[in-house]
């Protein structure tokens, strides 16, 4: 296994996962939009409302399409890349991933087809079950993926064994409650409430603006402010749920995104804005509000966070102890009943992964030389300035999604906001913003878990497959081919379709329809 | 709970299952596929061909995805070795399926020949090249893998890509794609009329044929072919370990199961009658019903690849001992537990709600509909 192999299995996962999640998103918050204007048309009886769900449904299949597309990837990347993650925690990791498909894909899968096409077909009460089903199934199936992920982050409910060399499940419970991956579901949801909610403001926002379509823009305007509104106060809230349960799980990942070096006396400062530099391991300037980190991440006064640099050193210890007890498992591997070292093993055991750390420098841990464990201890907290920044602009991005929707919202129940045409324009130029603060924010989750693929346990660099870098040269190609060509499609069909905004209906009543008549 | 030896052998059961699922459900939408530019002579009628699955295919295409993530839950180190060993075949059925969300959503949103045309043949491989791969991957697993594991088990894969389409490997596939097309075929025929009814009823015959024909073929092949078998003792209810077995190769050993067990030949004899039903069932217009006998082909095809092999699932050519078995490729025994309570609980409603899509959008598509459904069909 040579470092261009890893470094080039890893940018083909983030490559392939990052462009999954631009499609993602919107599925997740648009098809709960559906089913709001769905259930007014069944209520209200008005075929406007029927039109929404039509129309923004079109745009919907346009973008499901291409999550379908790169959904099937992820699902066997594992397999093709990762093959010795795969084994290694796939006694664990498969269930969540079986059981998304057996409980959620399947019947999302199977009614996009009905909501599409059952129009004709469907009394209007079991086409808003479709519907309805279609949301929550496509939630159901986010909520197995973050158990996975949850499960990468802070691997709960399992344990090593020595005679099968992996881990194995020991309560699927635990791995089910998981905090770590409630606390992500429900912030990833409200990311995707987020983008379905700005996505609708923005393009209805464009109709104002143009004057076009005006009833139909403004009832999809108001629809996607007040659930916008709702869904970026509970992103908020719900990444400050994530950030709590992160200072438990990955104190690491905790440190590095606030470019905390030193640990300080509780409760320690928020780093607002910093220079970090990771060659002298301190902050070149830092601008600091007292208490605010010690508060949200401890919700104490007295609880410590711990400083990189005393991360570092627990974790030199931590690798120590693991040398041992990787050498007793190759003891072990050879003889299952050699009872001194199964002594030795169950010692360390907890270990193991700090002591795998070091076959990135030394195949025979034992043959490490100090400096290389100080190399290894060293790699146990990511690299900090770009954790520190994609981190400060999600944040950013997450209050000023809440600012605009809480505008639209207040100017909709005061029924003025079509003459605010700053706030239209504001909301058109945001419209990419949810896209670019959800992959900081899978950024922030997945690079800030290096050097692991599970946290303590399996170190990135021994998950890969054993491919050629050729290989992997090729498949990277073909993707980032793939990919551009299926964009520019999606794209061009999704401003082609915005443009003509409800028109593309053939209903005969909207804008480009009449104006033509 | 069930002891450890059961549930490992209803996890292979289990997965035949799937594939099979799999081979019926999503087969039909990728025969349909493969027959798309054939048997629709005009964009209307390629609109025709196109709808009979379009509120079905993604649906259906679960069942792959399922399979994928059921063989990583329930034989971990298979799908390790299998999917990462087989790297370029993976990459071509994952490539070829990336046209068939965009080919049959995107396709008929924009009026232009060039557009649509690029899209059929994209669906036409979607639905062709996966099939084949599988075929061709089954014929390598028939006849063992060069791959081996090291202590820790990581696998090594030390065969080429070329070396995979030797001759019985994409005899295999022939059989596979042609299962597919006849599958297809079969109901095409009952979701259509008139002029593409006709075409596709000759595909159905033909294709039929040549899956019955070549699966002989590919059966005598079998018999002279080297299998494996495990000489060391077999404690199936032990903790998975490949590497503590012993295995030999042994010409004609694929053969043995049905020795021992006379009854199972019925299963290749399911192949081949049901073939020749559904082929006569499609010569007499009764598609529906040459739907359920091309169906019942597939199950006997499969069982038969899948019998044979008992209880290996992916030998290795290169160090039998690394070979994966029912018996050490398999989860811990939690996990083979909870995903088949999963799988009991999820099956039957997925096939509730399948069949109730199926009712709902039941009916023959024409060219009338296409024209009175311009915008919103496919």
């Amino acid at each position: 296994m040579t470092e261009t192999m890893i470094e080039l299995s890893r940018l083909q996962f983030a490559a392939t996962a990052m462009y999954h999640f631009l499609f993602v998103p919107l599925t997740l918050g648009l098809s709960f939009l559906l089913v709001i204007m769905e259930s007014i048309y069944v209520v209200t009886g008005k075929t406007i409302y029927k039109d929404m769900t039509k129309f923004w449904g079109k745009l919907f299949g346009i973008n499901f399409a291409l999550g379908v597309t790169t959904g099937i990837t992820m699902e066997f990347q594992f397999g093709t890349n990762w093959a010795y993650y795969s084994h290694y925690v796939g006694d664990i990791f498969g269930a969540p991933l079986a059981i998304e498909g057996l409980m959620a894909f399947f019947l999302e899968s199977t009614l996009i087809g009905l909501f599409f096409f059952g129009w004709d077909k469907l009394s209007r009460h079991k086409h808003l079950l479709v519907t309805t089903l279609l949301a929550v199934a496509s939630n159901l199936s986010a909520l197995w993926i973050l158990i996975a992920n949850g499960w990468m982050q802070d691997p709960v409910g399992a344990e090593f064994s020595y005679t099968t060399m992996r881990m194995e499940l020991t309560s699927f419970w635990d791995v089910m409650f998981n905090p770590t991956a409630q606390a992500k579901f429900v912030h990833t949801v409200s990311a995707g409430y987020v983008t379905g909610s700005m996505f609708v403001l923005g393009i209805s926002s464009w109709y104002l603006l143009k004057g076009r379509d005006v009833e139909f823009a403004r009832r999809s305007f108001r629809i996607a402010a007040a659930f916008g509104f709702a869904s970026a106060l509970s992103v908020i809230v719900l990444g400050d749920e994530s950030g709590y349960a992160m200072t438990e799980s990955q104190k690491s990942k905790l440190a590095a995104i606030e470019a905390m070096w030193e640990t300080e006396p509780a409760p320690a400062g928020f780093n607002l804005l910093a220079w970090p530099n990771d060659a002298t391991q301190s902050n070149d300037w830092q601008v600091e509000i007292p208490w605010v980190l010690g508060l949200i991440a401890t919700r104490s006064t007295t609880e410590q966070i711990p400083g990189i640099k005393e991360i570092r050193a627990q974790n030199l210890e931590r690798i120590e102890s693991g040398i041992l007890a990787v050498k007793a498992l190759e003891r072990l591997r050879k003889n299952k009943d050699d009872a001194d070292a199964k002594l030795v093993f169950d010692a360390h055991q907890k270990n193991l992964g700090y002591g795998l750390l070091l076959k990135k420098y030394s195949p025979d841990v034992a043959q490490a030389t100090p400096a290389m464990i100080q190399q290894a201890a060293h790699d146990t907290v990511p690299q900090v300035a770009p954790l520190f920044w994609t981190f400060r602009i999600m944040v950013v991005l997450g209050f000023a999604f809440a600012l605009l929707f809480g505008l639209a919202f207040w100017y909709s129940l005061k029924n003025t906001f079509v003459e605010k045409t700053w706030l239209l324009r504001w909301a058109v130029w945001f419209i990419p913003m949810p896209w670019i603060a959800a992959e900081m924010g899978w950024f922030v989750a997945e690079y800030g878990r290096q050097p692991w693929s599970i946290f303590g346990v399996l170190p990135t660099h021994l998950s890969v497959s054993t491919l050629s870098e050729g290989s992997l040269y090729g498949s990277l190609a073909g993707f980032l081919g793939f990919y551009t060509l299926l964009l520019v499609a999606e794209l061009y069909l999704m401003f082609k379709f915005a443009r003509l905004g409800p028109s593309s209906l053939g209903t005969g009543k909207y804008h480009h329809e009449t104006a033509a008549a | 709970m069930l002891d450890y030896e059961s549930l490992k052998i209803i996890w292979w059961l289990l997965v035949g299952v799937l594939l099979l699922g799999f081979a019926i459900m999503d087969g039909h939408d990728m025969g349909v596929g493969t027959l798309l530019p054939f048997v629709g002579k005009t964009d209307l009628e390629r609109r025709v061909v196109i709808n009979t699955v379009g509120p079905h295919w993604d649906g259906n295409q679960v069942w792959f995805i399922t399979g994928g993530g059921a063989i990583f839950a329930a034989w971990p180190l298979v799908y390790a070795t299998a999917f990462s060993g087989f790297y370029w075949a993976m990459l071509a059925v994952l490539w070829a399926l990336f046209f068939r969300p965009v080919g049959f959503d995107y396709r008929s949103k924009i009026e232009n020949t060039t557009w649509r045309t690029t899209w059929d043949w994209g669906l036409f491989v979607g639905g062709f090249v996966p099939p084949v791969i599988f075929g061709v991957a089954f014929g390598n697993l028939l006849q063992g893998v060069p791959f081996h594991f090291d202590d820790n088990l990581v696998s090594y894969y030390t065969g080429t890509f070329w070396e995979l389409l030797n001759p019985f490997a994409l005899l295999a596939g022939v059989v596979s794609s042609a299962m597919i097309t006849f599958q297809g075929a079969n109901y095409l025929m009952h979701r259509t009329e008139g002029a593409i009814f006709e075409r596709t009823r000759i595909w159905a015959m033909l294709s039929g044929l040549v899956m019955i024909a070549t699966f002989i073929l590919a059966g005598f092949f079998v018999a002279g072919l080297p299998g494996f078998v495990i000489t060391s003792s077999v404690d199936p209810g032990a903790l998975p370990n490949p590497m503590d077995k012993s295995v030999v190769i042994q010409v004609g050993a694929w053969l043995d199961n049905f020795n021992a067990q006379p009854l199972l030949w019925a299963l290749p004899a399911l192949g081949v009658l049901g073939g020749l039903a559904g082929v006569v069932l499609a010569y007499l217009r009764k598609p529906l019903t040459a739907f359920v006998a091309s169906s019942l082909a597939m199950a006997g095809i499969i069982g038969t690849a899948g019998v044979a092999m008992f209880p290996f699932v992916m030998p290795s050519s290169s160090d039998p001992r690394s070979s994966l078995t029912v018996w050490d490729a398999v989860s811990s025994h939690l996990t083979l537990g909870l995903m088949f309570w999963a799988t009991v609980i999820f099956m039957p409603l997925i096939i509730f709600y399948t069949s109730w899509a199926y009712k709902v959008m039941a009916g023959k598509i024409t060219t009338d509909f296409i024209k009175a459904h311009d915008k919103a069909a496919y």
